[in-house]
């Protein structure tokens, strides 16, 4: 790992109670938007869960910067059924300032959570790690469920970013990748 | 006259310890409930209620009985690998039957197993009322610490393994809260009456309002509340507190089938959707 990345993944083989992908070698430098490709079930998510610890190492090396933060959008975020939460209190566990929220979700913030569509939520969950300051944000599939609106929003938030923050992009479609990703693999099982 | 109990001196210590516990326990409540862990709380209940009856069995205190056992059941809990209803379901049951089995070899084992599954709050004397004022305090300190992560950890469940922050303090602190709400819940009020206060304010108070803090500080005036209608209620019929405590408690649920109806009227008049279910 050179002095000059946030995080670097040598000959990873991860999984849960038995390995599903790699070995995956990557590195992430600031302001780099890198994109992992591959088909469903390809271990793209489980490449994430290996970076935040939720996954297991069965063998490589995940070395990241001294005090490098990270916050992990996910794939399916559970929406609770009867948590009273609003929205601008989820929007701003993990740091962001709902007054510089963007202007999409904006009518979301007063909202409680069972009053949010799927859509919404997910939008609310990917907007909450993209807005925080955490240095490097892992997103899984954020444009499912999205509209058009919503995904302009996202596009033009991924194109504003800038070093020291990095993000690591998951999605299936291939477009989306090629189109705000600095650079992308593709991931095999 | 019955009436006048309410204001004799020897209800006013008896009375406090179950204010304060009402508070407490419904305050639990909702991080147990956050955490989708409500049935832990039973299961605590009846496991300290068993630890209770150990005690007595050796002659011991019961509180240290209740702490010890529902201690041991949280240590075991926290080694296993996914913990989810099943293992509260055996706690309960092995608690309950413990509970009385142990009872049975006992001169007052009944009267004993009964006073520890439906409570014995009248019985309560200044010891009771110190250890209770000393969790509820400790509670009301951690409180925003502990909700603070469990939201992060409800909606972000990997962000603090992600960026390294020991989760044991937090694990250990909500355990000792929660082991702590149902050792003092159990030897004061009874366990089914602790479950209750920890189980329905937040059943109750999550869909009545929106907002966190909000429907934190409705769960708790609910228990508060109810707590202090089945008090007078139990004393002016003369009937046993625990059982009155947690009727009321339960009639509190049809806060849920009104909130249910103003929602589904607000859709007919053009309004969100509502998601409450009775």
């Amino acid at each position: 790992m050179t002095s000059n990345e946030l995080l670097a993944l040598r000959d990873v083989v991860a999984g849960y109670t038995r390995p599903v992908v790699g070995p995956v070698s990557l590195a992430v430098s600031p302001g780099q938007i890198l994109g992992l490709g591959g088909h469903n079930g390809a271990g793209k998510s489980t490449i994430l869960r290996s970076i935040t610890g939720m996954a297991c190492l069965f063998s490589g090396t995940i070395q990241r910067a001294d005090g490098v933060t990270i916050a992990h959008q996910w794939q399916r975020p559970e929406l609770p059924p009867e948590l009273a939460l609003l929205g601008r209190e989820l929007y701003a566990l993990l740091g962001a300032d709902p007054a510089w929220a963007p202007t999409i979700i904006r009518p979301l913030l007063g909202r409680p959570l069972y009053r949010l569509s799927g859509g919404q939520f997910q939008l609310l969950q990917t907007l909450a790690c993209l807005c925080s300051p955490a240095q490097l944000v892992l997103m899984d599939e954020p444009t499912n469920n999205l509209d058009g609106r919503a995904l302009e929003t996202l596009s033009a938030l991924l194109q504003e970013l800038k070093a020291p923050r990095a993000v690591v992009l998951v999605s299936h479609e291939r477009a989306f990748l090629e189109a705000h990703c600095t650079d992308w693999i593709e991931v095999g099982p | 006259m019955n009436d006048w109990l309410l204001f004799d001196p020897l209800f006013r210590i008896p009375f406090l310890v179950g204010l304060l516990l009402a508070a407490g326990l419904s305050l639990v409540g909702t991080l147990l409930r956050l955490r989708n862990e409500w049935l832990a709380a039973l299961g605590l209940a009846q496991i300290a209620a068993a630890g209770g009856m150990v005690a007595a069995f050796l002659h011991g205190p019961a509180w240290v009985g209740a702490f010890g056992t529902a201690g041991i059941a949280m240590v075991v809990r926290s080694t296993l690998p996914k913990v989810g209803n099943n293992h509260y379901a055996i706690m309960i049951i092995l608690g309950w039957s413990a509970t009385l089995l142990l009872g049975a070899f006992m001169d007052h084992g009944r009267v004993i197993g009964e006073s520890l599954l439906l409570g014995q709050l009248y019985f309560t004397r200044r010891p009771h009322l110190i250890g209770a004022a000393i969790w509820l305090v400790l509670a009301l300190a951690c409180f925003p610490w502990l909700a603070s992560r469990a939201l992060t950890a409800r909606f972000f469940p990997d962000y603090h393994a992600a960026n390294r922050q020991r989760v044991w303090p937090y694990r250990l602190v909500l355990a000792l809260m929660t082991v702590m709400a149902a050792v003092f819940g159990t030897i004061s009020i009874g366990a089914f009456p602790s479950f209750a206060l920890l189980f329905v304010p937040s059943w109750v108070g999550f869909v009545l309002v929106d907002g966190w803090a909000r429907s934190v500080v409705v769960s708790v005036l609910i228990g508060v509340v109810a707590y202090m209608i089945a008090f007078v209620v139990a004393l002016l019929l003369d009937l046993p507190f625990g059982p009155v405590c947690t009727a009321c408690l339960v009639m509190t649920g049809a806060l849920r089938w009104c909130t249910a109806l103003r929602r589904r009227r607000g859709e007919w008049a053009g309004e969100e959707p509502p998601t409450v279910s009775v």
